[in-house]
């Protein structure tokens, strides 16, 4: 079609530097095409999804690549894989399936990626900064980068971000311009202080704008700096799941909208909804599947940053969990809680430490006995289905409360 | 009637299975059975396999395009799939199964479709 190529570029699609840069090439020009871009641009850096296991399909194009001489172009981390490589004895699955999804793990390693086994990339040191060009995968760091970082990356799949990383190109499209970054959708929120003061609030508030919003860019009206990067993260991960929302802003406070005109570009919004406590109560009520008796708690989806590990060990300090209570982090990040003895109150209190992987996505809690609280809204989306589970939701404090009288918690005017 | 864009080029014709709401295919979908698991969709158990699969746009996981892609490997995905808008995470997984696996499986962004129900058929940039 008229997608217009660089001369490196052509060079990449003759197969000059081998035939895994020609192929992602030849992907890269197929999916440009399709999102309406007219040329390539440069990236700074990629997040690769694509490592985690789903079948053999993903094997196999990861294989063709290294067997293709493939190498990474810029500076590449992976998201989660299915497997905890620090603590393998939790995995309780199918032995045959780790070992594909190991040597899924070991083909992304091979084409030069950072083994970071995150899905919260940007809690790592070396974090896209405003303006930077990327390619991210997963949906969570995706919304993240855009919203938060104000970095700039469309909604990359697996295997389009691994070819986005072996070119360090991506199509000039949605998210990477200008005005695709505009918001068309605008939420008021209009919610009581001590709401806003609530954890739960902004999972809850994200999980109903994905249902609103859809792909659309939205901006948020009423809040403040209370919702800072984890309540942010919170409420991007549950959007990105509901709905396939990839950027959002909050006037005050995400980077690419000080005013609510910077954030519309002084185009009037094509949708005006206001959102009242009523909506989030809806989204809680949607969220929690049962309430009978506690089997579990789950924390950490996405990845527990250093800070929320801080919250909880404040919260745990000097108690005892009564069901299994699981913290999903990063390698990194729990290497760092390790250092600063945030993890000395958490390991006391009973706390079953995940990392390189997500409770949600792999066989690691084994047969419960009764529901799962968790703080997720994205948790609570996906693993009913996934794990067979029933779930609460709750804020981080109600999670703790609960693990400690084994019961259901929920604090808060909800 | 012609569609208004063509993403991913290719020939095929089944059953409809038109959803009312966006589809995660990661989370959503059972790569095995091909079946929707996500108990809260419109279509709630309803097989993509074989379908002529028309929806909005795709939502959540970006490993969709991996279930996809295997879906295919397998022989349960879809015969076609009708957007409303352009999803691109769907397209490289259809882009990397048809690579790999020889399938095809055509993906055409349509907002004027012939009625619900039967069957369609996709040849390139015709849609009936």
């Amino acid at each position: 079609m008229y997608l217009e190529l660089s001369e490196r570029d052509r060079s990449l699609l003759a197969g000059d530097l081998g035939e895994a840069q020609q192929l992602a090439m030849e992907l890269l020009i197929a999916v440009g095409e399709a999102d309406g871009a007219h040329h390539l641009i440069d990236i700074e850096a990629a997040h690769i999804d694509g490592c985690s296991y789903h079948g053999q399909a993903g094997v196999d194009f990861a294989r063709e690549l290294v067997e293709g001489g493939g190498e990474v172009q810029v500076p590449t981390t992976l998201n989660v894989s299915s497997i905890d490589l620090l603590h393998p004895d939790l995995y309780k699955g199918d032995p045959a399936l780790a070992e594909s999804a190991k040597g899924l793990m070991d083909l992304y390693v091979a084409l030069g990626c950072s083994p970071t086994w995150t899905c919260a990339p940007y809690q790592l040191h070396d974090r896209p900064s405003f303006g930077q060009q990327i390619a991210w995968g997963e949906s969570n760091a995706i919304v993240f980068a855009n919203s938060v970082l104000g970095a700039r990356t469309n909604r990359y799949g697996d295997f389009m971000d691994i070819c986005c990383a072996l070119t360090g190109r991506a199509p000039y499209a949605g998210l990477h311009t200008d005005a695709g970054r505009l918001a068309t959708t605008q939420f008021n929120v209009v919610l009581p202080d001590s709401i806003l003061d609530d954890d739960l609030a902004y999972p809850l508030l994200g999980h109903v704008l994905g249902q609103l919003a859809g792909n659309r860019v939205s901006v948020i009206t009423g809040l403040d700096e209370r919702a800072d990067e984890d309540r942010l993260k919170a409420l991007g991960a549950a959007a990105a799941s509901s709905g396939a929302v990839a950027m959002f802003h909050a006037v005050g406070v995400t980077p690419e909208a000080a005013t609510l005109s910077e954030a519309l570009g002084d185009t009037p919004a094509h949708h005006v909804v206001e959102l009242s406590l009523d909506a989030l109560r809806d989204a809680r009520r949607e969220l929690t599947t049962a309430i009978g008796r506690l089997g579990a708690v789950s924390v950490g989806t996405p990845h527990m940053s250093l800070e929320e590990l801080g919250s909880l060990a404040v919260l745990v300090d000097g108690r005892k969990a009564t069901v299994p209570f699981y913290v999903s982090t990063s390698r990194d990040v729990l290497s760092e809680a390790e250092t600063a003895g945030v993890m000395t109150p958490i390991e006391a209190f009973g706390v079953i430490v995940v990392a390189d992987t997500c409770t949600y996505i792999t066989p690691i809690m084994g047969d419960i006995e009764g529901d799962v609280m968790t703080n997720s809204a994205k948790w609570a989306y996906y693993a009913p289905a996934n794990l067979g589970v029933s779930v609460v939701i709750g804020s981080l404090a109600d999670c703790v409360e609960s693990a400690v009288t084994g019961s259901a918690v929920t604090t808060g005017e909800w | 009637m012609k569609v208004d864009r063509v993403l991913v080029d290719g020939v095929a014709s089944g059953e409809v299975l038109a959803l009312d709401a966006p589809l995660s295919i990661w989370g959503g979908v059972d790569a095995e059975s091909g079946r929707i698991v996500e108990a809260a969709h419109p279509q709630f158990g309803e097989s993509l396999t074989g379908k002529m699969v028309v929806l909005p746009h795709g939502r959540g996981s970006s490993s969709s395009s991996s279930v996809l892609a295997e879906m295919l490997r397998i022989g349960t995905g879809p015969a076609g799939i009708v957007l409303e808008e352009p999803d691109s995470i769907l397209v490289i997984g259809v882009l990397v199964a048809n690579r790999l696996y020889g399938t095809r499986c055509p993906i055409v962004v349509a907002t004027t479709t012939p009625e619900a129900g039967g069957v369609w058929r996709i040849t390139g940039n015709e849609l009936e």
